[in-house]
């Protein structure tokens, strides 16, 4: 580094950044990283997630203050915290909002990257890193959702955790290691607790600094599908990227200013999103003798829910759960299609698309509403909608009609 | 009712100009088939209408029931109560202002006498809603074979019993026999037609219904004391967060301005 020492302003800001590369990583990671200009508003859901991930864990940390973990103390705490506490309510509430907000920014996230081929080449470890951390926040928020130990935390913990039964020969013993007792109980409880403020957020964070790491190394995706460092200019720039900073620092500060808006009209006005974001069941102790009807997990899981729900044998049932949720790690490798973007695919993805969106958006609602014999058949219908976008991936991807695509990024201001 | 609690009454009632606001109930005829609809139209921002709830709640509900997370000098504060009128009017015997309020019956006779302890009531307006609270304390009616002798349209079988009776007056409830066809198979089963007062309570309808509109109103409020506070600080948020997003917007355009 001896002979970079001209690079820097005497002072302390040459002292600091002879030691630590501040400068050189403001430099390298936002005036000189380009990114493509074309991005449109389904882009502002990567940096809103770094947001949410943010609130969640400082909010966390303030609730975690006050809160008591244990059977006979962790719903009297809640409220305690709801009610003695100075502004015990919004802490409470910027949580249990963000938690449901976390999955709407990552489902739109996700659902940006099937619409524009974000996970093909060279991204399948960017999409690979990004699914890792959908697991983890499912572990996180489910873990999250037992602390408050209301009723439907209790019954909710029954059900997802009796799934691991499921598993041959193991599973019994498996779900009580889970446990740690023989029912959901106190220790559960702990553990959950243990695992929610400790372990999960720290994988959450390396996932979500390896996701960023591979997202730099191959740079971002955008609507038109084209690799923007395939085309530059005599000084060696991306013709079609600028600087992330300001272009985009300063576009995502909207992007935040709106979700922020949206977020708090929901935080102050309708927290409970009614019955959605907390629900009425868990406003009552978790009460072994008691089950709230029907039973459904948080809105975030319902459409995995409705597919366990919708077969009848309870093994199959789980591994078609296990299924639907892992599709998604294999799109990088199912999609053949040359082309990334939507916009130059044809109408088989499009089809397609279209039907697994109905399929998702269906089954999320049937899996909050209890079982009727017309809401099993529908359940089974869009269980097959869901399957067969992933399943038959494969091959639609290759037989569709693609249009050309243009060498340059389409961009209009 | 006892004396201190005509006292806090007439006292309270004077400061309610805005008693009157509350909605009309129902015709008593369309009563008959649609009290599963039956809304407590109650607005937990009428401070005058809580403090009536909460007088209600004294002399009827806290005998039985708790509200183990709610402190009577919270209530105060909130409800805009002076503490000497607490203390002299609506705190039990030996109780003080920053207890929370338990009930003078003990679990253990609760479970001898109803059959179980009754429930805290801190969140029920949570927990059951508003209007589900609203319409089980409007649907008592006569059932001679049950041990309190009344039950219940919204809780069959409730242990409760009908406790404000001597208000509203005793009703009978009358049944009609409907006939169900499953799958072929024709059944006929009983379903609530109307109710038919048969003792006067000391209360008209529209002062019952004003009297349980109080009272769910003090039970909406003690499920989240908090919440008119919260919707009064959410608008400047959002008014601030409107502002913030406007300038972000004009910063970007002005950045973006040479982006070709």
């Amino acid at each position: 580094m001896a002979s970079n020492d001209a690079e820097y302003s005497p002072g302390f800001w040459g002292w600091l950044n002879k030691r630590l590369p501040v400068e050189k990583f403001v430099r390298e990671q936002l005036l000189e990283y380009y990114a493509p200009k074309n991005f449109n508003i389904w882009y502002f859901f990567g940096s809103l997630a770094l947001v949410v991930l943010v609130m969640q864990l400082l909010s966390g940390i303030f609730l975690t203050m006050f809160y008591k973990v244990g059977e006979t103390t962790s719903f009297d705490s809640v409220e305690y915290i709801m009610r003695e506490v100075n502004y015990g309510w919004l802490l409470r509430y910027l949580h249990s909002v963000g938690a449901s907000a976390f999955f709407v920014v990552i489902y739109l996230h996700m659902y940006r990257a099937l619409m524009y081929g974000s996970y093909k080449a060279p991204r399948e470890l960017l999409w690979l890193f990004g699914m890792f951390i959908y697991l983890a926040l499912m572990a996180e928020a489910f873990m999250g959702y037992v602390l408050p130990w209301g009723n439907m935390s209790y019954w909710a913990a029954q059900v997802i955790i009796n799934l691991f039964s499921t598993i041959p020969l193991v599973g019994p013993g498996l779900v009580e290691w889970i446990r740690g007792d023989y029912g959901v109980a106190d220790a559960t409880l702990n553990r959950f607790f243990s695992l929610h403020v400790v372990a999960i957020p720290l994988v959450l964070l390396l996932l979500v600094a390896l996701h960023l790491v591979a997202l730099r190394e191959v740079g971002s995706n955008n609507p038109d599908g084209i690799e923007i460092k395939e085309r530059r200019g005599p000084d060696g720039r991306p013709l079609d990227g600028i600087p992330f900073h300001p272009y985009y620092t300063v576009k995502d500060v909207v992007g935040i200013g709106l979700f922020l808006t949206l977020f708090a009209v929901v935080v102050f006005f309708v927290p409970t999103f009614g019955n959605l974001f907390l629900e009425e069941a868990n406003f009552e102790p978790a009460n072994p003798l008691s089950t709230p009807e029907p039973i459904a997990p948080a809105w975030y899981f319902t459409p995995f829910y409705a597919i366990l729900r919708a077969v009848p044998n309870q093994r199959l049932g789980a591994l078609l759960l296990l299924i639907a949720v892992m599709a998604f790690f294999f799109l990088p490798w199912l999609d053949r299609s040359p082309v990334r973007s939507i916009r130059y695919r044809g109408w088989w993805f499009k089809a397609f698309l279209a039907e697994f969106t109905i399929s998702f958006g269906a089954l999320m609602w049937l899996g909050l509403k209890p079982i009727t014999p017309n809401y099993l058949i529908a359940a089974r219908v869009f269980s097959v909608g869901y399957f067969a976008f992933f399943g038959l991936m494969y091959w639609y991807s290759r037989w569709d009609r693609v249009k050309p695509v243009p060498e340059r990024v389409r961009f209009h201001e | 009712m006892n004396k201190a609690a005509l006292v806090a009454a007439a006292l309270l009632g004077a400061a309610c100009p805005l008693a009157a606001v509350a909605q009309e109930p129902a015709a008593p005829a369309a009563e008959s088939v649609a009290w599963e609809k039956w809304q407590a139209g109650n607005e937990v921002s009428n401070v005058a209408s809580l403090q009536r709830g909460f007088r209600n709640f004294m002399n009827y509900c806290a005998g039985c029931h708790s509200m183990k997370y709610v402190r009577y000098s919270r209530v105060a504060t909130d409800l805009k109560i002076p503490i000497p009128m607490l203390k002299a009017d609506l705190l039990p015997d030996g109780a003080a202002p920053e207890d929370y309020i338990h009930a003078s019956l003990k679990p253990q006779d609760g479970v001898a006498w109803f059959g179980k302890e009754p429930p805290d009531l801190s969140l029920i307006a949570r927990s059951l809603g508003v209007d589900k609270s609203y319409r089980f304390l409007k649907t008592f009616y006569l059932d001679p074979s049950r041990p309190t002798r009344t039950n219940n349209l919204v809780l069959d079988a409730a242990a409760m019993p009908a406790v404000l009776s001597d208000l509203e007056g005793v009703k009978q409830a009358v049944f009609r026999n409907v006939d169900v066809t499953v799958d072929g198979k024709s059944t006929s089963t009983k379903q609530f037609d109307h109710f038919v007062t048969v003792v006067p309570g000391r209360m008209s309808g529209p002062e019952f219904d004003l009297f349980l509109r109080d009272t769910v109103n003090f039970l909406d409020y003690a499920g989240e004391p908090a919440q008119v506070d919260r919707r009064s600080l959410g608008v400047w948020v959002v008014l601030f967060l409107l502002v913030f997003t406007w300038l972000a917007w004009l910063l970007k355009k002005e950045y973006w301005k040479d982006v070709h």
